[in-house]
């Protein structure tokens, strides 16, 4: 394999993995900050427990989103050094504030949370989480900041002596209208992955009898702000589409198979689209939905992939030579289908909980316990639904219009090397990833009233002044 | 005074190298306290406390690297694309060794049986021993010189990366930086543990002092440092002997602080050689007209007037909230006692 592929590869794999733990920890941390917050208010020691226990899973998922973090910053200037250049200086100076402005905040305050458990007030403590919360919302603001650059480029100029782009504005950078569709999107998305977790574990442990109090306020919890963020986030989801529609309008075709224009304004259920010949293959239509949906009269046309394949080849003769500009439309088809179809399956299902919740009637549906516990996969798939939409709806281009992957690459890294690195990548999140999931598992075993038998003289007076 | 150089380049080249001074001090004494958890502690328990001693902050200590980059890619974007691609495998192991490492602290308390607990204090071992081994190869044979093209691209060998000097360098950077941690375990820990600490630190002084004098014989035979800046690197070498010195007597006489600020000031001493020994440069290359200029590489003027503007308003607060935090877990740990988070 070529190193354009190879590093392709490892950018995905890195970020398809980073995109598990990340949004997950965003989400536990917010709902773990909240159970704390109504243990300082109410006084009840059940969200006390809901906080550890909770936390511990949160904690767990942290380090890894931690870790991958690294690689992803390191990435740009080892793989993508031509990127690099081009783009660092625009792209550095969100990457910069993301560390200072969110990193600090949150690995001093999640520090301080983990370790200071009955040595500060309560109240204080929970400030600690809130702290968490805010710089992991603010870390995902600022790094997307860049990936919005990247989709919808605004505020710069490109230097014509050194063929780089400069940055116009840091403001303008931050008024990207994209990035406040991404931004809202992305967070409640997280938001709706931990509390579809926590949904789905309590699930889990209520069908097998487990700590029935405990886990029926944690699944009440959960599906209250699971049902609230996915509606949201669906909401959010809506409005990019239809700012897709004139900024990416290829991506946009390529999500709704559309070959041909469409002039009827119907909506695409199910598609085969034949790849090889370029035309839709088999369909199924709903008339008038997609005019329905993206609020039009009826009359409006939405150019197909052939037409803007034309278009874009022509608009970029000269500058940057590409023969085709059509993407991986059977991944952008039922990736968004799988994007919206478990984010509404995962609002009804909120919604569903939280009305069987009443009377405790759903302790007696097994099989509607199961079926929810199910539920805690659905936003990993529909987040990685969404980033491969994103990130290959926006072939050929690193920076859309400007910049080409192709063109991105380092120049001095050998393919040995990238087959190497993606190996040893593979492998250590195979490992992070099964330890991960066992642990979790085995905490939730354990349950939140676990006493170690080890721990047992491990004691220490909380009250004694020189705890400080 | 020197062509194309504003003062706002100036500015960030001595920003990042700030920010690269409180990364080694700060992570440094983490890699040494990691490799303390074989090297001194004798038993499960006395393990535990080690890593204890680190566990709310080294996470934030981290985070030094990762602003030094993030900040090194705003401001020199080519210096940040030439080094990171240019050491691509070196970069590579680092980053294997941070992520074992970073991941050992939760899995191994999660750990249900010794073996399993094991494998991952193993691996906050192995992390933090290849990561300060492999930061001292890369910065020493950094300033040696690299093959790099008119793009500002290194096509190195293997004896670019790996030599004499950057073997010693590598070595010089580890055992600082376990002396570190140790240092910092006395701070930190009562009882035998720190008695022990202190009695080892003392052992691996002289070991440190003949590491120096080597590395700046090898600094004045494979540099120009000491033919183009004269006066200030003899200083730089001196005062890091003088640290050196200062950290072993405060070993004898049981200063721990002393020790302690010393040894890091002896890591910091070693990014301060290496930034005024480069400068106006950011990439010393094989043959003095490939070396890449701070002016080169450097961001916009524009792009770095902001950061300068957001980095003024920030860095107080982080600053505050840090030393909050080191202040919060000032107690001293004891070998035996609850010290685990929960």
């Amino acid at each position: 394999m070529d190193i354009l592929t190879l590093a392709r590869i490892q950018f995905g794999m890195t970020t398809v993995f980073h995109f598990l733990f990340v949004p997950l920890s965003i989400g536990l941390g917010l709902a773990v900050a909240i159970m704390e917050t109504l243990y300082v208010i109410k006084k009840d020691e059940i969200y006390k427990d809901m906080t550890k226990f909770w936390g511990k899973i949160f904690l767990l998922s942290f380090a890894v989103g931690v870790v991958t973090g690294i690689i992803q910053e390191f990435q740009f200037g080892m793989n993508w050094s031509e990127y690099s250049r081009f783009m660092g200086d625009i792209f550095g100076a969100p990457l910069a504030v993301e560390a200072l402005l969110a990193f600090f905040l949150e690995s001093t305050f999640i520090g301080l949370w983990a370790f200071t458990w009955d040595k500060v007030k309560p109240r204080t403590h929970a400030i600690f989480m809130w702290l968490v919360a805010i710089g992991s919302a603010l870390s995902a603001l600022w790094i997307l900041a860049a990936n919005s650059f990247m989709q919808h480029p605004v505020a710069f100029k490109i230097n014509p002596e050194t063929n780089r782009a400069e940055m116009d504005s840091f403001l303008g950078l931050l008024q990207n209208p994209q990035l406040w569709l991404e931004f809202p999107h992305v967070i409640l998305g997280a938001f709706t992955t931990g509390a579809f977790v926590i949904v789905g574990i309590a699930a889990m442990n209520l069908r097998k009898k487990r700590n029935i109090e405990f886990n029926r306020k944690s699944l009440k919890l959960g599906a209250i702000l699971g049902t609230i963020f996915a509606a949201a986030t669906m909401m959010v989801g809506h409005q990019q589409m239809i700012a897709l529609a004139t900024d990416q309008p290829m991506k946009f075709a390529a999500m709704e198979a559309m070959y041909d224009d469409l002039e009827d304004g119907s909506w695409t259920a199910v598609a085969f689209p034949d790849t090889e010949n370029k035309n839709a293959g088999f369909e199924l239509k709903v008339p008038k939905l997609m005019s329905l949906l993206m609020g039009d009269d009826g009359n409006t046309t939405y150019k197909g992939m052939n037409t803007l394949d034309k278009e874009l080849v022509e608009k970029y003769k000269g500058k940057h030579d590409i023969a085709s500009f059509y993407v991986p439309v059977k991944t952008l088809f039922w990736s968004f289908r799988f994007m919206a179809g478990f984010g509404s399956v995962m609002a009804i299902v909120g919604l569903l909980v939280l009305f069987f919740l009443r009377n405790d009637k759903i302790m007696n549906m097994g099989w509607a316990l199961f079926g929810t516990s199910l539920m805690a996969f659905a936003p990993f798939i529909a987040n990685t639904s969404g980033w491969l939409i994103t990130e290959l709806g926006r072939f050929p281009w690193t920076v859309y219009g400007i910049f080409t992957i192709a063109d991105s690459v380092s120049p001095n890294v050998t393919a040995n090397q990238l087959l190497f690195t993606n190996i040893v990548y593979f492998l250590l999140f195979a490992l992070m990833g099964t330890v991960l999931v066992k642990m979790i598992l085995r905490e939730n075993k354990k349950g939140p009233y676990y006493v170690d038998p080890d721990a047992a003289n491990n004691h220490i007076d909380p009250l004694k002044k020189e705890e400080f | 005074m020197i062509a194309g150089l504003e003062p706002l380049h100036f500015i960030w080249f001595v920003l990042i190298g700030v920010l690269f001074v409180g990364f080694f001090f700060l992570e440094g004494f983490d890699f040494g306290v990691g490799l303390a958890t074989r090297l001194l502690a004798k038993d499960e328990e006395e393990r535990d406390t080690v890593v204890q001693t680190i566990g709310p902050v080294w996470d934030s200590n981290e985070v030094w690297l990762i602003t030094a980059g993030g900040a090194m890619f705003a401001s020199f974007p080519h210096w940040y694309a030439t080094l990171f691609s240019g050491y691509y495998i070196p970069l590579f192991l680092i980053l294997v060794g941070l992520i074992v490492r970073g991941v050992s602290f939760e899995f191994a308390a999660h750990s249900e049986t010794k073996r399993e607990k094991n494998f991952w204090q193993w691996m906050l071992f192995v992390g933090s021993l290849i990561v300060p081994f492999l930061f001292g190869m890369i910065f020493t044979s950094m300033i040696q010189g690299m093959p790099i093209d008119e793009n500002f691209n290194i096509f190195a060998k293997f004896g670019d990366y790996v030599n004499l000097m950057s073997i010693v360098g590598g070595i010089a950077v580890t055992l600082i930086c376990f002396i570190h941690g140790l240092n910092y375990i006395r701070l930190k820990v009562e009882g035998d543990l720190r008695v022990r600490a202190e009695r080892l630190s003392q052992k691996l002084y002289p070991l440190l002092f003949a590491g120096l004098v080597v590395f700046a014989i090898l600094v004045y035979t494979n540099t120009d440092f000491i033919e183009r800046r004269p006066v200030s690197t003899i200083a730089i070498l001196a005062v890091m002997v003088a640290a050196a010195v200062a950290a072993y007597y405060g070993s004898l006489k049981g200063k721990e602080k002393l020790s302690f600020i010393s040894t890091g000031a002896v890591l910091a001493g070693i990014v301060v050689l290496i930034f005024n020994g480069i400068f106006p440069f950011v990439m010393i290359g094989d043959v003095a007209a490939n070396s890449m200029k701070i002016s080169e590489a450097a961001s916009t003027l524009y792009t770095l007037k902001t950061m300068t503007i957001v980095t003024v308003c920030i860095l107080p607060f982080v600053l505050a909230y840090l030393s909050w935090s080191y202040y919060i877990f000032r107690k001293r740990l004891k070998v035996g006692e609850g010290n685990e988070h929960y």
